[in-house]
């Protein structure tokens, strides 16, 4: 029988990656809306009532993709993962099913107030409303992390006699130490990307002369949202991500750095590309002796290279997986320095009238959402070849009945039915983008009576 | 506790359908009720601000039953893998054609999603049907139980099936009709005028094809599934859930006749909840019947998640629980009443 191991993989990374272009921006967006609808009720002034109702609609449009996105995810355990279900599912069915019962419902139950609400609801419920939208969508993604956490970092587990895992302590489950760091990093970053886009469109907006108003707030908390999120992103969390993975997964972080061979005194490559016939990097430039000082903080220190693991257990696809890494790095870098310009200039009250810096915030917009798939990229190639981290290997873990042949099948219907939808979201974000925040949106929005009639 | 959780994952699946249900219904009803562009408005707006937490239920019964029963949510989800992929990209165009229609003032932009909404919502409605149908007559369960089956083979029930086959084809229109009589109930509760009128006929009409599908379904399953007699002759009192169920449908259908809408709407839920409780009594405590060798079955004592994780799940569920009744109620009182929608 022809394996479908290659096309569940490639499955579950196409849906899972398409899925987490919308969370990310959902949630760092219900953050800013939280503000956005705590200082129309502070200050009492329209326009960040405004501002607030014309993002709540970019998060509904955006929370929309992200439902229907997410719920193949779920059924791909069962469906394509069967193997790994019947071990793991006495464990992570803990943190899938509180995801279920505690984040959903509060955000599905309240975003419909929000929607359909505007005219029948005081701006107080309203508020109350706008939190536990927030409540919800980061209480999602923390159960999610924690099942991806306890997948990298197994914990609180026992082995029952036929094999199977089951769990022996929720909190010891819910506060896995991997957990509070990738979290960290993983809400900073999202915070990044909501802060990213809404700051890309005031600069839009004042750089083509519309909503002049909207434009600088929108712009001004983007840019301080943004800057703060991008500097916490590096340091502590992603140093801190860093550091555990070197300590509990030493391939891994290796295989990020394109290590091949233990040294003392690691340097740290920004570029090069890494040479699988001669195990060495093409055209390195590193900066020496870093890496043994961030992760050990000692510039002799020494960093365990590939060739001190097993040939098995090096992750099945260096070159990419040392590319993500490098790709969300370089990025994050790259988004932590146009923050901290942007702020730098608005500090100096020169940021609106600065076209060259507008048009840079501008056109940075996609690059949080490349660093950020980059990022699951590193994180859950490196786990490889491991589904469940030193427990369960990815091969042990499909679907014993389905056949490649369906397998493929469902691939192929999954990539027609994204691509479709991935035109159809940015069309109608570029609809709504046109048609702007306007007093005429303080009546109800996104109602299926059709506002814009 | 494998009991509580069995009958649980049941309760919460049965509330998904009640709930979901409607929403599917004022789907399948759409194209007969709403005929002009401010019907159709004022039917999407009756659904407008719950079928998103309606559908919520579904992924949290999923989820409960993955944590509560591992092994059965691995072997049945990959066992209808045709299936279940389809019905996914069902639920997406349903999802997409309820909140996109509203963006684009457009005709053909509008007549695109009203189709992708009536069809998915049809077809859905017929694959839960059969979907429950294959849980009821069993699935051909391995030793190491998985199973695999295709979509459909000759259309025979038997130790080897396909999904479909008569009698799930049988329960799949069971479940449309009734659903289309649930939702065309919501609808007659929402709104007011022509919609009205044309939903409570609709209703009424439905009724009768429910009652029809309903008797040839509780013969087939009689048939099909010797368990179910079995179980239901050793323990007599479950009984009264299927006949709950039928005198539910009875006033449903008395109720309709009169116009009394939100009784009647009232009487359908509880029609759905007392046929799927029917349901789960009979299987109990089966979870997955295996076809092929009664041994194979997935039951709850040998597909449970062990004893630890379901007593303290049992803790959060409840405040979750809890807590979902509280959003639901104040998400349903929020919009209690009839639909208002200004006319521009």
């Amino acid at each position: 029988m022809e394996t479908a191991l290659p096309y569940d993989r490639l499955q579950f990374a196409v849906t899972a990656t398409f899925h987490y272009l919308f969370p990310q921006l959902t949630m760092g967006l219900a953050l800013l809306l939280m503000y956005f609808r705590t200082r129309a009720l502070t200050s009492g002034e329209e326009h960040y009532h405004c501002v607030a109702l014309f993002w709540t609609k970019i998060f509904a449009l955006s929370f929309a993709f992200g439902v229907v996105t997410g719920i193949p995810l779920e059924f791909q355990f069962g469906t394509n993962w069967a193997k790994f279900s019947t071990f793991a599912g006495g464990v992570i069915g803990q943190t899938l099913a509180m995801e279920g019962l505690f984040a959903f419902f509060l955000e599905s139950s309240f975003l419909g107030i929000l929607l359909f609400g505007e005219g029948r609801f005081s701006r107080r419920i309203q508020w109350v409303a706008a939190l536990m939208l927030f409540l919800g969508s980061w209480l999602s993604g923390y159960f999610i992390l924690a099942t991806n956490a306890w997948m990298q970092h197994p914990v609180a587990y026992s082995v029952a006699a036929d094999g199977r895992l089951f769990v022996d302590s929720l909190s010891g489950l819910l506060t896995n130490p991997w957990l509070l760091w990738q979290y960290m990093h993983n809400m900073t970053a999202a915070v990044v990307t909501g802060s990213f886009v809404m700051a890309a469109l005031g600069a839009f907006y004042l750089l083509s002369g519309q909503h002049m108003v909207h434009a600088k707030t929108c712009l001004r908390t983007g840019v301080v949202a943004g800057a703060i999120a991008s500097a916490l992103m590096i340091f502590p969390t992603g140093h801190e991500n860093a550091r555990q993975v070197f300590e509990h997964q030493p391939v891994k972080g290796a295989a990020f750095e394109g290590l091949f061979r233990t040294e003392r005194g690691a340097g740290i490559l920004l570029v090069g590309q890494p040479n699988m016939e001669t195990m060495t990097i093409d055209n390195p430039l590193e900066i020496p002796r870093a890496l043994s000082f961030l992760v050990y903080e000692d510039l002799w220190a020494k960093v365990k290279g590939l060739d001190a693991f097993p040939r098995e257990d090096w992750p099945d696809n260096l070159p990419l997986l040392y590319y993500s890494y490098h790709i969300m790095a370089g990025l994050g870098t790259i988004l932590a320095a146009t923050m901290g310009l942007a702020l730098l200039w608005l500090w100096r009250g020169r940021l609106f009238t600065a076209p060259w810096l507008l048009w840079l915030i501008m056109l940075s917009a996609p690059f949080p959402y490349i660093a950020n798939t980059a990022g699951w990229m590193t994180a859950e190639l490196g786990r490889q070849p491991w589904l469940v981290y030193g427990l369960l290997r990815t091969a042990d873990g499909t679907s014993p009945l389905v056949h490649s042949g369906n397998a493929l099948f469902t691939l192929l219907g999954f990539l027609g039915l994204y691509l479709l939808l991935g035109i159809l979201f940015l069309f109608l974000f570029a609809e709504t983008i046109r048609h702007g925040p306007s007093v005429a949106d303080a009546h109800p929005v996104g109602d299926p009576s059709g506002d814009q009639a | 506790m494998e009991t509580f959780w069995y009958g649980a994952v049941s309760f919460m699946l049965a509330v998904y359908i009640v709930l979901d249900g409607f929403d599917f219904g004022v789907g399948i009803v759409y194209p007969l009720v709403a005929r002009t562009e401010p019907d159709r408005r004022r039917a999407l707006a009756a659904i407008g601000p719950v079928w998103t937490a309606n559908e919520v239920w579904l992924i949290a019964a999923g989820g409960l039953l993955f944590f509560a029963f591992p092994k059965v949510y691995a072997a049945g989800f990959s066992g209808f893998y045709l299936a279940l992929i389809i019905v996914l990209w069902l639920l997406i165009a349903r999802g997409l054609a309820l909140e996109l229609r509203s963006h684009l003032d457009h005709r053909l932009w509008r007549q695109l999603w009203d189709l992708a909404f009536t069809g998915s919502s049809a077809l859905l409605a017929v694959v839960f049907g059969a979907a429950l149908g294959n849980l009821i007559r069993g699935v051909p369960l391995n030793q190491d139980g998985y199973f695999f089956v295709p979509l459909w083979t000759d259309l025979m029930t038997g130790p080897e099936p396909g999904i479909l086959d008569w009698y799930t084809i049988l329960m799949g229109l069971a479940s449309a009709a009734i659903l289309a009589l649930h939702g065309a109930n919501y609808l007659a509760m929402k709104t007011v005028g022509e919609l009205q009128r044309r939903a409570r006929c609709v209703a009424w009409l439905a009724g009768f094809a429910v009652v029809g599908l309903v008797v040839a379904a509780l013969a087939a399953i009689s048939y099909v599934q010797p368990i179910f007699r079995v179980q239901y002759s050793v323990y007599p009192i479950g009984y009264l859930f299927p006949a709950a169920g039928l005198a539910a449908l009875a006033a449903a259908l008395q109720l309709r006749r009169r116009d009394r809408d939100l009784a009647s709407f009232c009487a359908s839920s509880l029609f759905i909840l007392a046929m799927l409780a029917s349901t789960a009594w009979g299987s109990y405590p089966n979870l997955l019947i295996s076809t092929t060798d009664r041994g194979n079955s997935l039951t709850i004592a040998n597909a449970t998640a062990g004893t630890y994780g379901m007593q303290v799940g049992l803790w959060w569920f409840l405040i979750g629980f809890g807590l979902i009744i509280v959003y639901t109620i104040t998400v349903h009182r929020s919009f209690w009443g009839k639909v208002d929608v200004d006319q521009d």
